[in-house]
């Protein structure tokens, strides 16, 4: 006993740094999980705070871009009304109101942090619970996708941005529809990122536009992904890479619009269900 | 005694600030992010208890985390530096030890020994934390680019900051 206490005394140092470390490694660890870490983050209350007190000062320095990323934005919006709508058909009687449900909502949020050059890249937006934001909602700009809910605190929300390395949006092709995930590799770049498993039949082009492909349930189809820049078949491959010029500047983003599904209980639902009687008929 | 610690709080709360609200957002480049609040860590009193001074890293890396929504990243490069200071301090000391008083900032150990411990520091700092936050050596030498670049800037800045505020002691 007396020599074990005298170990303790005699390595107090290393053990209590061997504790702390445990600790910031098992919140390290945690995090990516990322909905679990709920305790710390810049959607707390206080830094979220913090965040809006120093954008009040510096909004004024872009309100130049900021008029014309909104004119942008406008002209965006118009040009979308009708896509954001799917049409219901097949009904023995339709009554004019309900041919067209809504499928998606927007709410537009302000950006009060943003990074491009960290490795993994959030931005945080002054919307929150009480505005209706949930975890897994995406997050679109006036340019083209952005990224996807984190965390969710009263007034404020985290996203995690497309530069991050865990990002990934299945992209679809416009001349041809084939597609395929685009994440961010080229952690030099944020205007840049990668392709992969784009199947070799299809035609790829420079210049060609990506989409997201509405797979999943974060983006509505069609939100603008990028440009391919150029593309090729590495060896041992089966399948194209391509190096795709973003469209979104993340660098210039003031404004974004948060997604709603609102569908997303109802299919979640159904594929759970799904899931089940499969199971079951086993 | 007192005014001792309320300035190396208050050091703690302006570094930690200027980490979170400007330096996080300067965005200089993709390979450039420097780290200036690890200068409360390297300011410690010599005397500093060396639990004492591991408690007060981690609390740092934590407040950082805050801002950089970095769950323990930043708490566990800093809780390492906090584990090395002791060490290192002890490799650097003068033949006779510190003098009693004395604080490792330029105007008290010169320019020379205060360049190296602070060089020391920075980029093990960097070193550790760029690494954790790949999380691999696939892009290693992009990272390490990124080290270096930073390492620099962070150096930089300390020195600018060291003869901002801590004007050379008149001799009376």
């Amino acid at each position: 006993m007396r020599n074990l206490l005298v170990f303790f005394v005699r390595h107090y140092f290393f053990l209590l740094f061997l504790a702390l470390e445990s600790f910031a490694v098992i919140m390290l660890v945690q995090n990516n999980y990322f909905h679990r870490a709920g305790f710390m983050n810049s959607s707390n209350a206080v830094v979220g705070e913090m965040l809006e007190a120093r954008d009040e000062v510096t909004q004024y320095f872009h309100l130049k871009e900021d008029n014309e990323q909104l004119s942008k934005q406008n002209a965006f919006l118009l040009s979308r009304q009708a896509s954001s709508f799917a049409k219901f058909t097949g009904t023995s009687i339709q009554v004019k109101d309900t041919i067209y449900k809504q499928q998606f909502e927007y709410m537009e949020a302000g950006v009060v942090d943003n990074t491009v050059y960290r490795r993994n890249n959030y931005l945080t937006l002054n919307r929150g619970s009480l505005q209706g934001v949930k975890p897994g909602m995406g997050v679109i700009g006036p340019e083209g996708v952005v990224g996807k809910v984190l965390q969710v605190s009263d007034n404020f929300c985290t996203v995690m941005s497309l530069l991050h390395k865990e990002a990934k949006v299945s992209s679809r092709l416009k001349s041809d529809g084939t597609f395929g995930p685009v994440s961010w590799d080229d952690a030099s770049n944020y205007r840049s990122a990668t392709l992969r498993e784009l199947p070799t039949h299809a035609k790829i082009k420079k210049g060609d536009t990506l989409f997201t492909s509405g797979i999943g349930d974060t983006y509505p189809a069609g939100i603008p992904v990028g440009i391919v820049e150029s593309f090729g078949i590495k060896s041992g491959d089966q399948y194209y890479t391509a190096k795709v010029n973003l469209t979104t500047d993340f660098k210039a983003l003031q404004y974004v619009f948060i997604v709603k599904y609102l569908f997303k209980d109802e299919k979640d639902k159904l594929q759970q269900e799904t899931l089940k009687n499969a199971e079951n008929a086993k | 005694m007192l005014s001792e610690i309320l300035r190396h709080a208050a050091r703690l709360v302006l570094l930690v600030l200027a980490q979170g609200l400007i330096l996080k957002n300067a965005e200089i480049g993709p390979y450039i992010n420097p780290f200036l609040y690890i200068l409360f860590i390297m300011q410690l009193p010599f005397e500093t208890p060396p639990w004492l001074g591991l408690l007060l890293a981690f609390f740092t890396g934590l407040l950082v985390d805050l801002f950089y929504q970095t769950p323990g990243v930043h708490t566990t490069v800093c809780t390492f530096i906090g584990y090395l200071r002791p060490g290192i301090l002890r490799l650097m000391s003068p033949r006779e030890g510190y003098e009693f008083g004395f604080q490792p900032t330029m105007q008290y150990m010169g320019r020379s020994w205060f360049i190296s411990y602070a060089a020391i520091m920075i980029v093990l700092h960097h070193l550790f934390l760029f690494f954790l936050e790949v999380l691999s050596f696939h892009e290693f030498f992009s990272t390490l680019l990124r080290v270096i670049a930073s390492s620099g800037v962070t150096l930089l800045l300390v020195l600018v900051v060291q003869l901002l505020f801590y004007r050379r002691k008149e001799a009376a």
